[in-house]
């Protein structure tokens, strides 16, 4: 858990878009509100769920979308669960209006963010890109690897529950592999990414599962390794209590193009907290527990909170 | 009955068994010997189709690009077709084989998941190509599911859709069903992919003759991943005893597989314990030398792995969760003393029940 500090005032936050991920991500806000207020929920389609939902737990909802969140002055933070092409719109909305944008779509008008990598370094930024879901995931493990020794390349086999993928995975899968696999290069670290994702329909439904695999480029020690890796791992539960190993890192010999080298494997489990979407939905999970993470630590800035102690 | 359209996929299921190490001489002597065949569709892609290179299946030596160049150079008459899985490859490799010469793309989901295939298809038609379906591990779902699925390939464009049996698991009575409820649904053609785990895969291919298939698949001399898909030249042999060629030359088929493909196979694939385990199983076929290594590595036996990954409902393309289970195998002998099962059709659920009573 975050550590508790006590609360110096809060920032005024708003959500648009009230599908899933939107309606995860109010629910995680009410629980652990940190140094946040919820205080909108806007989407567009008056029959939503996720807008009665909001309704009925007392936070203001709004049918008028982004229009809602720009008329709220005191809204200083924005998530936006929307679409790629809603959030290029948005985006330069926001920018305008001088609102932080924590953008929980594919569109990346601003740098990739992954709270324990990289999130310090870009709290100065208007806007800010949550990546893809398996990048929320598997960036760490990368970068695990790589602030201890160089890696040619990373790869990462993403497997999740067919009922968490929704439509807009469906639509633009090419987008995941594509955007996961840069971010495994500028945000984990590795001179080559590739990323590999698998819908499983099984039932009962799988929890997501990751695995991610390292090329070092150099000879390394295996124990720094799997210490950085552990160390790591316990940094991302502190925002996503689900994330687990589900075995320590196994090093092996390998043939690969650059000749035979050791490869390090790391073999991933992601249970959802079950906040408003069922535990196998351990995809969304992460996504919208990265995003509740970020925000609080863009609130701790604006509020000029000290910097908690990353646990 | 007609004569079935024949796809011949040495070069891209025979990817597996060949530990994705085919040289642009290998392809360029299997091209060849198939297209003077009369084959009229050659498949040549990395196993787990266009992007497949990787830790997770496996590199390749050469890159598939080179391999698809070449083979569509040395090539009169047929068609050279690539296999594109939404998730590993993409548009952009897709784009870059055309570029190379193919003319055919095979796009596969697992037969639950046609939905993430649509930009593939739209894109793929619209850049002039032939598109063909492909619902793998189809023994997995109902015929009512897969002709729903199909369905949503034929609105995205597809020209055929395929009933993949990737597990070998099917009878064939199981292909005969698939592939008539895809016949009665669908205006496009549809077609049948055998794997030979279950020693079916002739039978399974004329069932689905049988119920109206108009496209087969088939590798030489059963290069392909498990125990093989159905041999070309036996497929070959077959079509024509029943008055079915469609203007294979059988003969240089035959040579082709004597002469041109066994001398370069590292292994002859054929239904062996670990084979007959993934038919049986119901698991993907390319899991089959993944599994063998993770058994060495880690002493368990192989078809342990493989029915755990079965009752598990791995789908295609989950090999990394083959050293989850070979881990947990492993730890588990070593809390429990390793037993021998008392018949070859053991489940886990019997060897659990067997550990429980030893206790």
């Amino acid at each position: 858990m975050e550590a508790q500090h006590a609360i110096d005032g809060k920032v005024k936050v708003a959500i648009i878009g009230s599908g899933n991920i939107g309606t995860d991500l109010m629910y995680k806000l009410l629980k652990q509100p940190g140094h946040m207020e919820l205080v909108l929920l806007a989407g567009i389609d008056p029959a939503s769920e996720g807008l009665a939902r909001a309704r009925a737990l007392g936070i203001r909802a709004s049918t008028e979308g982004i229009k809602a969140v720009l008329e709220d002055p005191e809204i200083r933070i924005v998530f936006d669960a929307t679409s790629a092409k809603a959030h290029v719109r948005h985006a330069k909305a926001l920018r305008e209006a001088g609102r932080i944008a924590v953008d929980l779509t594919p569109a990346a008008r601003g740098p990739y963010v992954v709270p324990p990598v990289n999130l310090q370094a870009h709290l100065g930024e208007a806007n800010v890109n949550m990546v893809t879901c398996g990048g929320q995931a598997t960036t760490p493990l990368v970068y695990a690897v790589s602030r201890v020794t160089p890696v040619l390349y990373a790869e990462m086999v993403s497997t999740v529950a067919s009922l968490s993928a929704g439509p807009g995975t469906r639509q633009n899968i090419d987008e995941f592999t594509e955007t996961t696999a840069k971010a495994l290069e500028v945000v984990g670290g590795a001179q080559q990414g590739k990323a590999i994702i698998i819908l499983n329909p099984a039932d009962p439904p799988i929890m997501m599962r990751n695995t991610v695999y390292a090329i070092p480029a150099e000879e390394f020690d295996e124990a720094t390794i799997t210490d950085s890796v552990e160390q790591m791992v316990a940094e991302v539960q502190v925002y996503v209590p689900g994330y687990h190993l589900k075995n320590p890192p196994v090093f092996d010999i390998q043939e690969t193009p650059w000749g035979k080298r050791p490869v390090v494997t790391m073999l991933l489990e992601v249970e959802g907290a079950g906040d408003f979407l069922p535990r196998h939905a351990g995809n969304l999970d992460i996504m919208t527990a990265s995003a509740r993470r970020v925000g609080e630590m863009f609130a701790q800035r604006l509020l000029g909170v000290q910097q908690e102690v990353m646990v | 009955m007609k004569a079935p359209r024949v796809t011949d996929t040495s070069l891209r299921d025979g990817s597996h068994p060949m530990r994705h190490q085919f040289t642009v001489e290998q392809v360029r002597a299997v091209a060849q010997a198939l297209d003077e065949a009369g084959v009229p569709v050659i498949e040549v892609t990395h196993g787990d189709g266009l992007a497949g290179s990787s830790i997770q299946y496996g590199f390749s030596r050469t890159s598939e690009m080179e391999l698809i160049s070449e083979a569509r150079r040395v090539c009169q008459r047929a068609k050279i077709a690539v296999l594109l899985l939404p998730g590993i490859g993409t548009v952009k490799e897709l784009k870059e084989a055309i570029e190379r010469g193919a003319q055919v793309v095979r796009i596969a989901t697992q037969c639950t998941e046609a939905d993430i295939s649509e930009e593939h298809f739209e894109i793929a038609k619209r850049l002039g190509m032939e598109t063909v379906g492909f619902l793998m591990m189809a023994h997995m779902r109902p015929p009512e599911v897969l002709v729903q699925q199909a369905r949503l390939m034929e609105s995205y464009g597809a020209d055929c859709v395929y009933i993949v049996d990737s597990a070998g698991a099917m009878l064939p009575q199981d292909a005969a069903a698939r592939v008539r409820a895809l016949k009665e649904a669908l205006t496009v053609q549809v077609g049948f992919h055998a794997h030979n785990n279950l020693g079916l895969a002739i039978g399974n291919s004329l069932a689905a003759l049988e119920a109206g298939a108009d496209q087969l698949d088939g590798c030489l001399r059963g290069l392909g991943a498990g125990a093989g898909n159905a041999p070309t030249e036996l497929l070959a042999a077959v079509l024509d005893k029943i008055g079915l060629n469609p203007g294979l030359d059988v003969y240089r088929l035959m040579d082709a597989a004597e002469y041109v493909i066994a001398p370069m196979m590292p292994f002859q694939p054929i239904p062996n314990r670990d084979a007959i385990s993934i038919g049986y199983a119901g698991v993907y076929s390319t899991f089959l030398l993944h599994a063998q290594r993770a058994g060495e590595r880690f002493g368990v036996d192989p078809r342990d792995i493989l029915i755990e990954l079965g009752r598990r409902q791995a789908v295609a393309g989950q090999e990394d969760w083959i050293l989850d289970v070979a881990l947990e195998l492993a730890r588990d002998s070593q809390v429990h003393p390793p037993i021998r099962r008392k018949d070859a059709g053991a489940t886990v659920e019997n060897a659990v029940a067997e550990f429980s009573q030893l206790q």
